[in-house]
């Protein structure tokens, strides 16, 4: 059930940056959908009681230092952390260049409305 | 798991109030609304490395964003829609939303990752053994940096070339430089 | 970009050092808390914002120049490349961690390259994201509308 709801978040921007007409509109879209997708990949490493996967003193066995086999069975899934870590900061470059798009594209047709940049094509 | 509910009801009623509104600053506000939900949603599903990154981030990105309305002159949208265009986008989001649910039933519960159904994961070697073969207590820190290094330099050189791509396109070009070889 | 009233200058300038001393503790302990260099260099960088948001962008500007900025950035990804190629001289192997047989687990100095990584990118993204902010903030359109500039 919170699978259906991250997904119709994504389906929110999904029909934002479909129907709009207006870019800066368009890159709201594409924000919504980047964060969706990022949630969508932590809710699926989520163990229900879980602990972070940070290791502390009171995981060390206390003789010979290994690792607890309460923090084996108890910890969430490290992977999917890792992977969305570089995704939130690539999806902070890709909107930077966007935005740069956006400034050019208002300066050289003076409108920012799709349909009438369609036309010009100046 | 109300907390969940709350968070996510939350989040796409912000969504929807972006999409609507005419003003593009209140829909950009919006979008930060969304991003500090997603952050708290992060922190109640266990990951703390992920909330610090992701709060930053949005801050950032509103800041970039805010950069693109103000000082414009059109900043409330006119004309009329097409209404044929907008009914056909939404029935084909509408299908693709159900076959969506159809598909998520193939996926285990949420709050029983795969790490817990199959023993061989290279995740559980990663939790095994993190600690003794990198020597590093933050298992994601090791991740990305020991066990998946590669995928850090691919995303240094994305982030690279996108700033510079971007410096690129706002670069003004000196009109005294164009002038001085005619002469 | 001009600056803001006297009031707003004042906590700005108080606060910005906190901001950065957060960044870089975060950075530094990247192996032991969460955060890392994304987090870490991304809250540098808004230490910078902040400045340039207070205080306008020529005062900003005088602090961190464009050129500098981007020798910072340059810095950053070439000390990152220069770690991984060690590892291929010292190890056998490109982008092996040569260093952790030196460490001992639970203390600041440990887990071999991984502090090392960790400087080097965020001195990476810090500075790149403040480039692209300045960069947007100097631009000035001049809207005629169909004729390039």
């Amino acid at each position: 059930m919170p699978y259906a709801l991250c997904f119709l978040l994504f389906m929110v921007g999904l029909y934002c940056a479909v129907v709009k007409k207006n870019i800066v509109k368009i890159v709201i879209g594409l924000a919504i959908m980047e964060y969706a997708v990022n949630l969508f990949l932590i809710m699926l490493g989520y163990r229900t009681g879980g602990t972070a996967p940070i290791i502390d003193k009171t995981y060390l066995e206390p003789g010979t230092g290994q690792i607890a086999a309460s923090f084996v069975n108890s910890a969430v899934d490290p992977l999917p952390q890792a992977l969305v870590l570089t995704a939130i900061v690539i999806a902070l470059g890709s909107l930077a260049l966007m935005v740069s798009m956006c400034i050019r594209i208002y300066e050289k047709y003076g409108t920012l409305d799709i349909t009438e940049i369609r036309r010009l094509k100046g | 798991m109300a907390i969940f509910y709350i968070l996510l009801l939350f989040m796409i009623i912000a969504a929807i109030i972006a999409v609507e509104t005419k003003d593009l600053l209140s829909s950009i506000i919006c979008v930060g609304a969304v991003g500090v939900g997603t952050s708290i949603m992060f922190l109640f599903l266990r990951a703390p490395d992920i909330a610090i990154t992701q709060i930053v981030v949005e801050v950032l990105g509103l800041i970039i964003l805010i950069r693109a309305t103000i000082s414009r002159d059109l900043t409330f949208i006119t004309g009329d829609r097409e209404f044929f265009g907008t009914v056909v986008s939404v029935v084909i989001i509408f299908v693709i939303f159900l076959a969506g649910i159809k598909v998520f039933e193939t996926l285990p519960d949420f709050g029983t990752p795969l790490i817990a159904k199959v023993p061989n994961v290279a995740s559980n070697t990663y939790i095994k053994e993190g600690l003794a073969k990198t020597g590093a207590a933050n298992i994601v820190a090791a991740i990305i940096l020991d066990y998946r290094g590669y995928d850090t330099l691919g995303e240094a050189t994305v982030l690279f070339t996108s700033i510079v791509g971007a410096v690129v396109l706002l670069r003004r070009k000196n009109k005294k430089l164009l002038e001085e070889p005619d002469e | 970009m001009k600056g803001m009233t006297v009031i707003v200058k004042t906590i700005a300038s108080w606060v910005k050092v906190l901001i950065f001393l957060f960044g870089i503790n975060i950075i530094i302990f990247g192996h032991l808390t969460p955060g890392g260099g994304f987090a870490g260099g991304v809250i540098l960088a808004s230490s910078y914002v902040l400045l340039m948001l207070a205080f306008g962008r020529e005062f900003a500007e005088k602090n961190l120049s464009l050129p500098a900025a981007s020798k910072i950035d340059c810095l950053g990804a070439f000390l990152f490349a220069l770690i991984a190629i060690l590892g291929f001289a010292f190890g056998g192997i490109f982008f092996v961690n040569y260093l952790v047989k030196y460490s001992q687990p639970l203390r600041l100095i440990s887990a071999g390259t991984i502090p090392l990584s960790n400087i080097a990118i965020g001195l990476k993204v810090g500075a790149s994201l403040f480039l692209v902010i300045l960069t947007l903030s100097m631009f000035r359109p001049d809207v005629s509308t169909g004729k390039k500039e």
